[in-house]
């Protein structure tokens, strides 16, 4: 029998779901160093990730945060450059290291067999790195040159510059580099910010995937004993100064035939009690496929290939972003639908129909969001940096069902206003 | 070991069930087998904007994308120079409404005027944001057209220009629908929380009435053996010149194609490899650089990319990239090196298979391919490769006649 096709198959609402967020296990190594683990995956992989509170919050001159992190894997009194990466590269496993502004993180991914011939190398590095004058000359040479290209590209310049509107040159999240910043650099800011920042430094530990029985045991033989977390982290407070004018339009490029939009207003952060509304209302302004924004900007006038609005992942202060890469002579008209897109939430409740998707949707979402020990871990670790707990995940989630139209509306008159917004075009 | 039931539909609809019980989730995945290979020479980059048309509303539904985010669900789709993927993600209890959907999409589209107007804009621009409004944007299609002379790799998915697309009518629009998109030319992954018996049921419901249609046969001019070094010299408004060659290599199921993999890894994977630790960070010639191959079907393309440090001459570059590539001609990889590669290689494997849509997403591709149980058997042939086989292979792909070089020129 033919099915009937013009009916909506009976569909089991995802806000009656009712979702977990597997906890994780904690325990801390000899030395305090505390450790969160995640035991789940059915694949022989994990990941070890050590995060130190070492981002460009703690620097005094700019990209010595960054440059240290990267030259971790650049040698160590006992193996050069080549050496490190061919002992990971031998085991087929991954060590990255990424730096943001409040932490920097040596992440590391192996198939669970290899991790106690890899630990000890891990262990190295953390505390006979030598930052050696040559590789630093490489590493200026090749980012200043990558800086060059990136500087020719319409977005990279927008999102550099819309930071510095809504925080200020002088903050962390606000700061960027330039050629000269790398000319600048010295070896031994390099040797000092790594020995305060990591080797003495203040660490947290993360493990998730398939762990070994021993797991404590392994971690602890390589990280327990190090000098780590003995002193109170120098605690910094940046104050943020957001621009005065409020609407820039820059030529970065003559020949352009796109221009990068960046829309922002401050928001404070996941502490806030707006927080969990204002995520709701943004999935319904630009947070997914089938916001506002893309359907209007989009899917109804095919003005970009995509636009998007977010919160910032920020630990102290945050901006409310949109995003986008127009055509260069719809560049106006984007702004101005976003603009209306705003009037429109701020003098008119959602209605019943689009509520009740974008709450399935974000319940759906998470759902996905947690399946598999990296995504659960990663969410552990997001509310540990960010000093939240389970509370949290289960507040949102209620908020995402029990939202109403009207404090959405309000919610919307609050933050929405198009006079509060930074307003930037790069061509 | 990633088991799987399969089936196939009278219609000729070839159907994977992959059960795991350990995800809440269900991954229904829909690859079709056309890619921009199959396009008209004067209408590139159809294959990729079909694909957003897809999006646009099918016969019975309006709208493709509201009814699966109201079931929770998660969507998205690729098209290469191969094939078409579509893929969702969403909680196990609305399966059927992601059946409803692909079937319906399968079965006809709305062909809507004012879906294929948007959309040529939004391909529009999605060709300006990557391949015109970006330094280097332009140089992959110069180098397709530089090594394919007669086989439609010679244009990338996105188009060989934004007038192809602009272009575009709906009649043509059906008709690449009703050659293409029919049940025997596609496979449908089934995977997450679901049982075969479930998803036989789902399928002959909702699968089962779609006609066959006239199958597609496909025969696409082989690209014949390269018998002279091609060489390009472009200037143009960048900051650095830019080093970049190919070489033809084999197609996805020959062993030659496995080794080949091997020795882009052995080449260029990450910083252990040769040409980056001998050509970056000894001799200091390249700011960056890349050793990789396209993944392609039919016979594919090995690269060696990257951006020449300020004040380095070009033919210095290609004098040392040559002395890498005549060393693993002419003297055996140690056991050593050849171990490291096969470890990356194994690890990559499990690392892709962590996730219930990439295993559903490999499924397909392998079903396409002809095998599905290749997901569980290619490792082995990474394993089978041998030392004379990297030098053998390497001998055959690293010869001078067999490549294409472009010197990209910074104007400033």
């Amino acid at each position: 029998m033919a099915p009937n096709r013009k009916e909506t198959p009976k569909i089991f609402d995802a806000v009656e779901f009712n979702l977990q967020l597997k906890p994780c296990q904690r325990f801390t190594l000899d030395n305090g160093v505390p450790v969160y683990a995640v035991d789940a995956g059915a694949e022989d992989v994990l990941m070890v990730e050590l995060v130190f509170k070492a981002g460009n919050w703690y620097e005094d001159k700019n990209i010595v945060a960054a440059t240290t992190n990267f030259m971790l894997k650049n040698g160590t009194k006992h193996k050069n450059a080549f050496s490190i990466n061919e002992h990971f590269d031998f085991y087929g496993a991954y060590l990255n290291r990424t730096c943001y502004h409040e932490t920097a993180a040596i992440t590391l991914h192996t198939l669970s067999k290899h991790l106690s011939a890899l630990l000890p190398v891990v262990t190295e590095i953390l505390t006979e790195s030598v930052f050696l004058e040559d590789e630093l000359a490489i590493y200026k040479q090749n980012q200043k040159q990558r800086l060059e290209v990136s500087l020719k590209k319409c977005d990279f310049v927008a999102n550099r510059l819309i930071d510095e509107y809504v925080y200020g040159f002088h903050h962390p999240y606000g700061r960027y580099t330039s050629t000269l910043d790398y000319d600048q650099l010295e070896r031994e800011e390099l040797i000092a910010f790594y020995k305060q920042y990591y080797t003495q430094g203040n660490c947290m530990v993360f493990v998730a995937g398939k762990l070994p029985a021993n797991i404590q045991e392994q971690l602890n033989n390589a990280f327990g004993s190090l000098p780590l977390n003995h002193t109170a982290q120098r605690e910094v407070q940046y104050n943020t100064q957001p621009a005065d004018d409020k609407k820039y339009h820059i030529v970065n490029d003559p020949n352009g035939v796109q221009g990068a939009i960046r829309m922002a207003t401050p928001f404070p952060n996941r502490h806030h009690p707006d927080f969990a509304k204002v995520q709701v209302l943004n999935n319904i302004f630009g947070g997914f496929f089938g916001s506002r924004l893309m359907s209007n900007i989009r899917e109804d006038k095919g003005y970009t290939y995509g636009i998007h609005s977010y919160i910032q992942n920020h630990v102290h202060t945050c901006a409310w972003m949109i995003s986008t890469e127009a055509g260069r002579e719809v560049c106006d008209a984007t702004i101005e639908e976003t603009y209306k897109e705003m009037d429109i939430l701020r003098n008119e409740p959602v209605d019943a129909a689009e509520l009740d998707l974008v709450r399935n949707y974000m319940i759906g979402s998470l759902l996905g969001d947690l399946d598999g020990p990296f995504q659960i871990i990663a969410r552990w670790k997001s509310y540990i940096l960010n000093g939240l707990d389970e509370k949290y995940f289960y507040n949102s989630i209620n908020t995402i069902k029990t939202v109403t139209a009207e404090e959405l509306q309000e919610t919307a008159k609050k933050y929405l206003n198009p006079a509060e917004f930074y307003e930037l075009v790069v061509v | 070991m990633i088991e799987f039931n399969r089936f196939v539909l009278e219609n000729g609809l070839r159907v994977l069930v992959h059960e795991d019980p350990s995800t809440p989730l269900a991954v229904v995945n829909i690859m079709y087998d056309v890619g921009s290979k199959d396009e008209d020479p004067a209408q590139t980059g159809f294959a990729h904007l079909f694909e957003h048309l897809m999006f646009g509303g099918s016969v019975h539904i309006p709208d493709y994308d509201e009814p699966l985010q109201r079931a929770g669900g998660e969507n998205n789709a690729y098209t290469t120079n191969d094939l078409t993927n579509y893929y969702c993600s969403l909680p196990a209890e609305n399966i059927e409404t992601a059946f409803w959907l692909e079937s319906d999409r399968m079965l006809s589209l709305a062909f809507s005027e004012k879906s294929l107007e948007v959309q040529r804009k939004v391909v529009c621009e999605e060709f300006k944001e990557h391949y015109i409004n970006k330094p280097y944007g332009d140089v992959w299609q110069k180098m397709r057209d530089l090594a394919y002379k007669v086989h439609p790799y010679q244009w990338m998915t996105i188009g060989k220009e934004l007038s192809h697309v602009e272009n575009a009518k709906i009649s043509d629009v059906k008709n690449f629908f009703f050659k293409h998109y029919l049940p025997p030319n596609a496979v449908l992954v089934v995977a997450g929380k679901v049982k075969t018996a479930e998803v036989k049921q789902l399928a002959e419901k909702w699968f089962a009435g779609i006609p066959s249609g006239k199958k597609y046969i496909r025969s696409l001019p082989q690209e014949p053996q390269q018998k002279e070094a091609r060489l390009l010299e472009i200037k143009a408004d960048v900051p650095l010149d830019a080093f970049i060659k190919t070489w033809h290599m084999e197609a996805r199921l020959h062993h030659g194609y496995y080794v080949a993999d091997l020795i882009a890894e052995i080449l260029g994977g990450g910083g252990s490899s040769r040409l980056y630790q001998a050509l970056v960070k000894e001799k200091q010639l390249f700011s960056s650089l890349d050793c990789y191959h396209f993944g392609t079907i039919d016979a594919g393309l090995l690269a060696v990319e990257g951006k020449l440090v300020k004040g380095v001459k070009m033919e210095d570059v290609e004098k040392a990239v040559n002395e890498e590539i005549e060393k693993i001609k002419t003297s055996m990889v140690s056991e050593q090196e050849l171990e490291k590669v096969k470890n990356k290689t194994e690890s990559v494997i499990a690392f892709e298979d962590m996730s219930v849509m990439s295993r559903a997403n490999s499924l397909a591709l392998y079903e396409l391919l002809g095998d599905p149980n290749l997901i569980n058997t290619e490792l082995e042939k990474y394993q089978s490769v041998t030392r004379e086989d990297i030098k053998e292979c390497s001998n055959k792909i690293f010869d001078p006649n067999n490549s294409n070089t472009i010197y990209y020129y910074s104007k400033n």
